[in-house]
């Protein structure tokens, strides 16, 4: 019962000054009716201003965290703020700032893509109607739909659709954007328009949260990643943060596989692996060329030596088990 | 906010006749766009009324509804048309509604109502009511609706209000064109009452609005009806069918004698009492009765409504 509040009076004083952080959750769980846990004890930390990637298979939890986000289902324990907000009582106050992206585009079949847009913002009631038509105006050419805004909804391509609803989200300035998966359904150019769209809203001050299943299509906009697996947050932080803590590793190629583990071992390396062709080790603090170096010193047959950065795709992968699989 | 809606839905409609992309995409920027983003919004968005106007364009300009009231408004030139071909004789013992219209085109609103009464007027506003918030769901709109934020308790306000909207529009449909059926079919005179008396033309007309609007509040029980229903399912067509049964239900326990003890309590049974309207002097308590039951009806679900949506998980 906890989203019965909006009979309550709206929330009139000014957000308490924001922690720094455009979303914070506290423990949110939910739990379905059927006992199934889709999000468990999830600790958020936005922080304002920032392209944050909330990333993870499909079935992760994404979704569902999303909508508890928005006030759409109740948690089962734990809280939330939305740009300082406790949610969801402060929905009046907090949700007319955030524009929102929620499990692809919906929209009536049978208006065009501008009615619908009408629609949308006839039902909020803190926008002026006087500069409805303006922001429609606006909100279509910045997503690249002006020449088919007369056309009907049912008409529209996948694409279409999925521009249509960032449209909606954008009807009015926003100081947060969610956005669920907003690349479904683009092709490559379009894709690309969307992380350009992204970067510019992010430009301007508004806290993008976006999430994906596919890390490679956002991992250049943002700077921050969380990453989901079956329900549970198992990442978190700043992109460049995350990328620290990924070991740099040192792979030889040689056929003395033997010798080179022990030369490797030999220099304090950790995490020594190989195969009939390739010894690799995490490279820690050493200077690559002393690998080398000593590897040649003791007669190791070297045919080939790099240093492998592992991308955060890899990283993403590892963590999330399978990648493209569904998570129970 | 009167010249802003004003010029709001006359634009919906424009969109609405599928004029080429091109000549849209033309007006998309407005001369005024210098004018500031966030002033205040007029007190009529507080109050739904902007919605309001978007969601009765939403209904009205739905083909199916249009269908709706269509069908509703030919029944009553059918039903004309018939008794005026069939050339009744006064004593052929038929019901006495077909001597009374043939006798006084007035009569015809009478008997239109009576014949939509049982089925086809409770469909329509099931139809109506039943898909204010499954139809919603069903195509994934509201959760945007709620995210807007429209706002729960509102979005169901306003949801309800269309639906009784939607049923003013029926009943009015109806006894507008029967009205002129009868005018241009039959011969029109002083209102012979079911009581016996005469009553002037004019009397007679005030006694059928009054018909005409005790039945509307009647069938607008099921606009309460089927919004609670609608706030159960997230599929339109479940809900419109469970709205639309109901009322059958509710007549055929109305029609075993054996259960007379809850006939009282079911609406459909008073929906007929609009004939204490047609006597000299008028016969209040029954009329009192129904309005009453249906406004408990209302009350009772329209709080079921409010309790269900407000608690929901969104999830489609």
């Amino acid at each position: 019962m906890t989203t019965a509040t909006e009979a309550g009076a709206p929330v009139v004083a000014p957000p308490p000054p924001a922690d720094g952080h455009a979303i914070a959750t506290h423990g949110l769980t939910k739990r379905f009716r059927g006992g199934q846990v889709a999000v468990a004890d999830l600790d958020l930390a936005v922080p304002q201003g920032s392209v944050f990637g909330f990333l993870g298979p499909n079935g992760s939890g994404k979704t569902t965290t999303i909508r508890m986000l928005l006030g759409l289902i109740s948690p089962t324990s734990g809280s939330h703020t939305l740009l300082g907000v406790p949610m969801p009582d402060g929905w009046a106050t907090a949700l007319p700032k955030v524009g929102s992206l929620i499990e692809g585009p919906a929209f009536h079949p049978h208006l065009s893509g501008e009615a619908n847009l009408r629609r949308c913002d006839a039902a909020d009631r803190t926008a002026d109607p006087r500069t409805s038509r303006r922001r429609i105006g606006d909100a279509l050419e910045r997503v690249g739909l002006t020449a088919a805004a007369g056309k009907r909804y049912k008409a529209y391509s996948l694409g279409m659709k999925q521009r249509l609803g960032i449209a909606a989200s954008l009807l009015r300035h926003r100081e947060l954007l969610i956005l669920d998966e907003p690349t479904n359904g683009l092709d490559p150019q379009g894709t690309r328009e969307v992380r350009t769209l992204i970067r510019e809203i992010a430009a301007d001050g508004t806290t993008v949260f976006v999430s994906s299943h596919l890390l490679a299509e956002i991992e250049q906009v943002c700077t921050h990643v969380a990453v989901m697996r079956t329900g549970r947050l198992v990442a978190q932080g700043s992109l460049d943060d995350l990328r620290a803590g990924t070991g740099v590793r040192i792979r030889v190629d040689t056929p003395d596989t033997g010798a080179a583990r022990g030369v490797l071992t030999g220099l304090g390396l950790t995490d020594v692996r190989g195969s009939d062709d390739e010894v690799s080790a995490e490279l820690g603090g050493l200077p690559p060329e002393r690998a080398c170096a000593e590897l040649v010193g003791v007669g190791v047959a070297v045919r080939g030596l790099a240093v492998v950065r592992p991308s955060l795709e890899d990283m993403f992968v590892e963590l999330t088990g399978e990648g493209f699989d569904v998570d129970g | 906010m009167s010249t802003a809606d004003t010029s709001h839905s006359t634009a919906e409609v424009d969109r609405e006749t599928d004029r080429p992309a091109i000549a849209e995409a033309a007006e998309v920027p407005p001369p005024e766009a210098a004018r500031p983003v966030m002033t205040a919004a007029p007190a009529g968005s507080a109050l739904g009324l902007r919605l309001f106007g978007s969601e009765l364009g939403l209904v009205f300009r739905r083909r199916r509804n249009q269908a709706l009231l269509t069908l509703l408004g030919a029944v009553p030139v059918m039903v004309g048309i018939a008794l005026k071909l069939s050339t009744p004789r006064p004593d052929d013992g038929g019901p006495r509604l077909v001597s009374q219209v043939t006798g006084n085109g007035v009569f015809l609103t009478v008997g239109a109502l009576f014949f939509v009464l049982p089925l086809i007027l409770p469909l329509a506003i099931s139809v109506v009511s039943g898909d204010s918030i499954a139809g919603e769901a069903g195509i994934g709109t509201l959760r945007y609706l709620l995210a807007v934020p429209a706002g729960r308790t509102r979005l169901l306000l306003v949801k309800y209000a269309v639906s009784v909207t939607f049923c003013v529009a029926a009943v009015t449909t109806l006894t507008a064109t029967a009205l002129v059926t009868g005018l241009l079919l039959f011969p029109v005179g002083p209102v012979t009452l079911l009581s016996g008396s005469t009553v002037s033309l004019g009397a007679g007309m005030v006694r059928l609005l009054l018909v005409a609007a005790y039945i509307a509040a009647g069938v607008a029980t099921l606009a309460a009806i089927g919004l609670a229903v609608s706030t159960v399912t997230d599929s339109p067509i479940a809900a419109i069918t469970t709205t639309a049964v109901l009322p059958v239900f509710s007549q055929v326990i109305d029609a075993v004698p054996q259960l007379r003890a809850v006939h009282p309590y079911l609406f459909t049974h008073w929906w007929y009492s609009y004939d204490d309207l047609l006597r000299a002097p008028i016969v209040t308590d029954h009329l009192t009765r129904g309005l009453l039951t249906f406004l408990a009806y209302t009350l009772v679900f329209g709080s079921l409504a409010w309790a269900r949506f407000t608690s929901k998980d969104v999830t489609c």
